[in-house]
């Protein structure tokens, strides 16, 4: 019986580890709710305001703000956004797959680059993969907060501000529906860049719609008519506007971990489920076949001490 | 063209979408009245109303407590930081956080303190107002 015994041990360790899985999936479960709610009512937010900045960037305003002109790229930055915690199926590497091809593509035109990670799983990622990293932030929690974001976001803005960078990346991964999440590379500053973005976008993506205003038809250059002056409306504006990008990634990579960890969940607890499945099989018949000899022996030694 | 595109959206919810007439809104420099084909136009709103009036002269009134305006020829965008339908005043609760911010300023606590009792005291305000607009409209 010692093959059916192993065989046991084994049952009982898959058991404990589907226990896992299905716990895990169902606190992901009841979370997705609320994270999926967050995401959804920042979303309108946060699309508007994009849409907002991507017309500043089209208007000829007298002040000028560094964010509103596209410079030569010597530098530029990544705000990698990812999870606190793993067994999120391929979220992650996903993402990161996907900014690290960008970086090879930069560091061949020669252009440096640096990253601010958000979220545990990035933090390790970048560390260990030796690019620069100049900022991390960890342990969001299930309800991010604005307070968390403000040193790194401040990084980004300086680096902007004083020239050392010239181009700010946002990544996350955004929420499609529970089965897809999108890994997805924005410009985040400067604006034109955005705007560019958002035209390509509006051609060939159904995630943002409206195309027929995202662009302002006009030949002739333009300007707002700013109260009371341009300066302070353009910085409050882009603020904001960074703020909003920054905070509405973080809701959406949270509600795209959530689904994302919740599908992998159920393939594992289907998986462990298969292979008790399995393994009961294999015992049934060890312990089967274990039966027969044991009759076999006897019949054999009674007949012999009969015969 | 006879009507604007208006979206109205906190960074809690979208609060209004539409075609309309006309948009009024407070901004920094004094309130705002915005008809189809206005120039472009962008400021900071202050805390109070924004009011949108539809093509059949319909008025809605949204309580904002502060945020950006922007004017396209066609499409009026007002991103709130946080706004309420008129109607979601708790007209008791406003009453409360005023006398609050009103006790705190008149106790003088420390500079800080000071400070948001102000804000309180003036978004409790626009509230107060915006909720007094709703109802002389109602009456009409």
């Amino acid at each position: 019986m010692a093959g059916a015994r192993e065989i046991r041990t084994k049952i009982k360790s898959v058991a404990n580890t589907r226990k896992v899985t299905s716990a895990l999936q169902m606190v992901s479960a009841s979370k997705i709710r609320r994270a999926q709610e967050l995401m959804r009512t920042s979303r309108p937010y946060a699309r508007h305001m994009r849409r907002v900045v991507a017309h500043i960037a089209q208007a000829t305003p007298d002040y000028q703000h560094p964010a509103l002109k596209e410079r030569e790229i010597k530098r530029v930055c990544y705000m990698v956004v990812s999870t606190d915690r793993g067994l999120c199926g391929g979220l992650n590497s996903n993402l990161f797959r996907k900014v690290l091809g960008d970086i090879h593509a930069w560091e061949q035109k020669g252009v440096g680059v640096e990253i601010i990670a958000i979220g545990q799983k990035a933090a390790q990622f970048f560390r260990r993969i030796k690019v620069d990293l100049v900022g991390t932030v960890t342990h969001l929690g299930d309800h991010p907060r604005m307070e968390k974001l403000v040193g790194v976001m401040k990084i980004a803005d300086d680096g902007f501000m004083q020239g050392k960078i010239d181009r700010v990346y946002l990544c996350c991964n955004q929420f499609v529906n529970t089965m897809t999440q999108r890994a997805t590379v924005e410009a985040l500053i400067p604006l034109p860049a955005v705007a560019a973005e958002l035209e390509r976008e509006s051609t060939e993506d159904e995630l943002h719609p409206s195309p027929d205003v995202a662009k302002v038809d006009r030949a002739t250059s333009w300007d707002y008519l700013y109260e009371p002056e341009a300066e302070p409306v353009i910085r409050h504006v882009l603020n904001r506007y960074f703020e909003a990008m920054v905070y509405h990634a973080t809701l959406e990579n949270l509600a795209s971990e959530h689904a994302a960890r919740m599908v992998a969940m159920k393939a594992a607890s289907d998986n462990a489920t298969k292979a008790i499945g399995t393994l009961t099989l294999v015992y049934n018949k060890a312990r089967q076949a274990a039966i027969t000899q044991e009759i076999s022996e006897i019949v054999g030694g009674a007949a012999a001490v009969g015969g | 063209m006879t009507t604007i595109r208006c979206d109205i959206v906190s960074a809690e919810a979208e609060i209004f979408h539409g075609d309309v007439a006309m948009v009024i809104a407070t901004g920094e420099a004094g309130e705002l009245g915005i008809a189809p084909r206005h120039e472009p136009l962008l400021t900071r709103l202050k805390p109070g109303q924004v009011e949108v009036i539809g093509e059949d002269g319909k008025r809605q009134g949204y309580y904002v407590s502060g945020g950006i305006l922007e004017v396209q020829p066609n499409v009026v965008t007002v991103l709130a930081d946080a706004a309420l339908r008129a109607d979601e005043i708790d007209e008791a609760a406003v009453k409360r956080a005023k006398e609050e911010a009103e006790r705190i300023l008149a106790n003088r606590g420390e500079a800080k303190t000071v400070e948001q009792a102000q804000e309180q005291l003036t978004q409790a305000l626009a509230q107060l107002s915006a909720l007094e607009r709703l109802r002389k409209n109602l009456q009409h």
